[in-house]
């Protein structure tokens, strides 16, 4: 589904991916992990295309088409979704108007026919219904005024209705509390656990692995997959911290 | 009298930005007399559309407690210039809700010339530019708060988006106040899309042209709010969004 080989890639300038390979097929769950400032939130963005991540060597293949050739919007229409560690706020922008129409540019670009606004808003309530978010905040600008966790929420019911192929997952676990953490993993579960579908999850802790089982952890740090494992490692990390199995790594 | 028939220069402040070309074939440009009487309630959309070069002069008069609404929607014109006189009496409210929205070697510009002449009335001015290419957006504000106009609240918001950087937004505030309790707050800014906010829409399937449209149809919309035809304005507003981005 998602083939990265040798990415890397700049910021300003300065090297942050150093050659950067994973292979993601159908069905599968990789959570990746990572000291701050290894790059995970950059391959995130450097996979949504967003503008200043500038790609200086290595191909993504996702589903068949050249990633990197395309429009962040085209990615998204392709099957991406991501979701981000700091959801931006817009303000006078309806979060429902947003979506409606984002959800709709994607299906006229797949040939589908456009949901009508009763569709919509059906689909919309039975995506907030599922992560326990109440419609009215969908009315209101995008992620203004939002808490921490809401904006996590809300990022959750987009995917419902955007109904990606691939999530990257950027710290969706940071700023929930203990029953948020809950509902959203189950969110993931009920989305995204399909044999066509995957995920690609990055977060500090077993907290959300708990709800959201991986396949595969990998270990990210200054900008290289450095270590892949099962699911364990993701335990042995929080015992023995980066340091360690970095180095054993490296060693 | 004879000075208000002869064409302006440019050291003549308000049309320092005008396009004195296109000015001269519309000049001289007739006054537009409202005047709302004491008490009353009364509001204005003035929409300039189409092409042609247009310019304006609405000579506004409130009495005692009098209210109006005027929203003006700048949309078209290779020269588009709207003047605003307003002298509010006692207690008197106005608002002003205008966007200008401009592409090419356009030239649109609003100058208003709001007077507090007595007691406890309240201005506030809300102006939003969109400009594309090398067109040019000019605000022009002075307020004027008379000698013994006291509780006197007075407003100005000034916002220009610049879609290019080859755009020029000119904004000029201007308070001239003679009372002591006056309340008078003025905000001025010119700056672009948020990259961040766009790249957001963009992440979740909206087109560069839909994802910078619904930016600035909620920029936009800030001027019409509250607005008798609100409506009206808005989707006039995204028409000539659309032409522009497109
Ligand atoms: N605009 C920028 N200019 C310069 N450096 C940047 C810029 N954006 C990111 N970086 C740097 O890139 C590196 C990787 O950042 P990134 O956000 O990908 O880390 P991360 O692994 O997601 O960290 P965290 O766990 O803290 O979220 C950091 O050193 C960061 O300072
Ligand atoms: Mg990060």
């Amino acid at each position: 589904m998602l083939k990265i080989e040798n990415l890397q890639a700049s910021v300003a300038d300065k090297p942050i991916l150093k050659g950067l390979s994973l292979t993601v097929n159908p069905g599968e769950i990789h959570a990746i992990m990572g000291p701050n400032g290894a790059g995970k939130s950059t391959t995130g963005y450097v996979l949504g295309g967003r503008p200043g991540y500038e790609v200086t060597g290595g191909s993504v293949d996702f589903l068949g088409q050249d990633l990197l050739g395309l429009e962040p919007h085209e990615r998204a229409a392709a099957g991406l979704f991501l979701g981000f560690q700091y959801p931006v706020e817009i303000p006078g922008v309806s979060f429902v108007q947003f979506l409606r129409e984002a959800a709709n540019a994607q299906r006229k670009s797949r040939g589908e026919e456009p949901l009508s606004g009763g569709e919509f808003l059906k689909l919309a309530k039975e995506k907030a219904a599922l992560l326990k978010m109440d419609m009215d905040m969908l009315k209101r600008p995008v992620n203004v005024g939002f808490s921490g966790g809401e904006k996590k929420r809300a990022e959750m019911v987009q995917m419902g209705v955007l109904d990606p192929r691939l999530a990257i997952l950027d710290e969706t676990d940071s700023g929930l509390d203990i029953d948020a953490l809950r509902i959203c993993g189950e969110g993931i579960n009920a989305i995204m656990r399909q044999p066509d579908k995957a995920v690609l999850l990055i977060t500090h802790y077993q907290r959300l692995l708990d709800y959201v089982k991986p396949d595969f952890v990998h270990v990210l740090s200054a900008g290289r997959i450095v270590k892949s494992g099962g699911p364990e490692l993701a335990l042995r990390l929080e015992d023995e911290g980066y340091e360690a199995v970095v180095h054993e790594a490296a060693a | 009298m004879s000075e208000a028939l002869t064409l302006p220069t440019r050291r003549n402040e308000d049309f320092r930005y005008a396009d004195l070309n296109a000015l001269e074939t519309l000049w001289p440009i007739a006054a537009e007399p409202i005047a709302v009487a004491e008490g009353e309630e009364g509001s204005l959309q003035v929409m300039l559309e189409g092409d042609a070069p247009v310019a304006r002069h609405l000579v506004i008069t409130l009495a005692k407690g009098a209210v109006f609404d005027l929203r003006v929607l700048s949309a078209g014109p290779v020269y588009g210039r709207i003047a605003i006189d307003v002298r509010l009496g006692e207690g008197a409210d106005f608002t002003l809700g205008a966007a200008q929205l401009a592409t090419g070697s356009e030239n649109l510009e609003i100058v208003t010339k709001v007077v507090h002449t007595a007691l406890n009335a309240s201005s506030r001015q809300i102006v939003r530019s969109v400009l594309a290419g090398h067109a040019v957006g000019t605000y022009l504000g002075c307020i004027g708060v008379e000698r013994g106009a006291d509780g006197t609240d007075a407003e100005q918001s000034v916002r220009a988006m610049l879609l290019d950087r080859t755009a020029t937004a000119n904004a000029k505030p201007e308070l001239e106040i003679y009372a002591d309790d006056v309340k008078a707050a003025h905000g001025c800014a010119v700056g672009e899309l948020d990259g961040e906010g766009l790249f957001y829409l963009m992440s979740r399937g909206l087109p560069p042209m839909a994802a910078k449209r619904l930016m600035l149809q909620a920029f936009l919309a800030e001027a019409f709010a509250g607005a008798p035809a609100a409506q009206a304005l808005e989707s006039a507003a995204q028409a000539r969004l659309e032409a522009i981005l497109s």
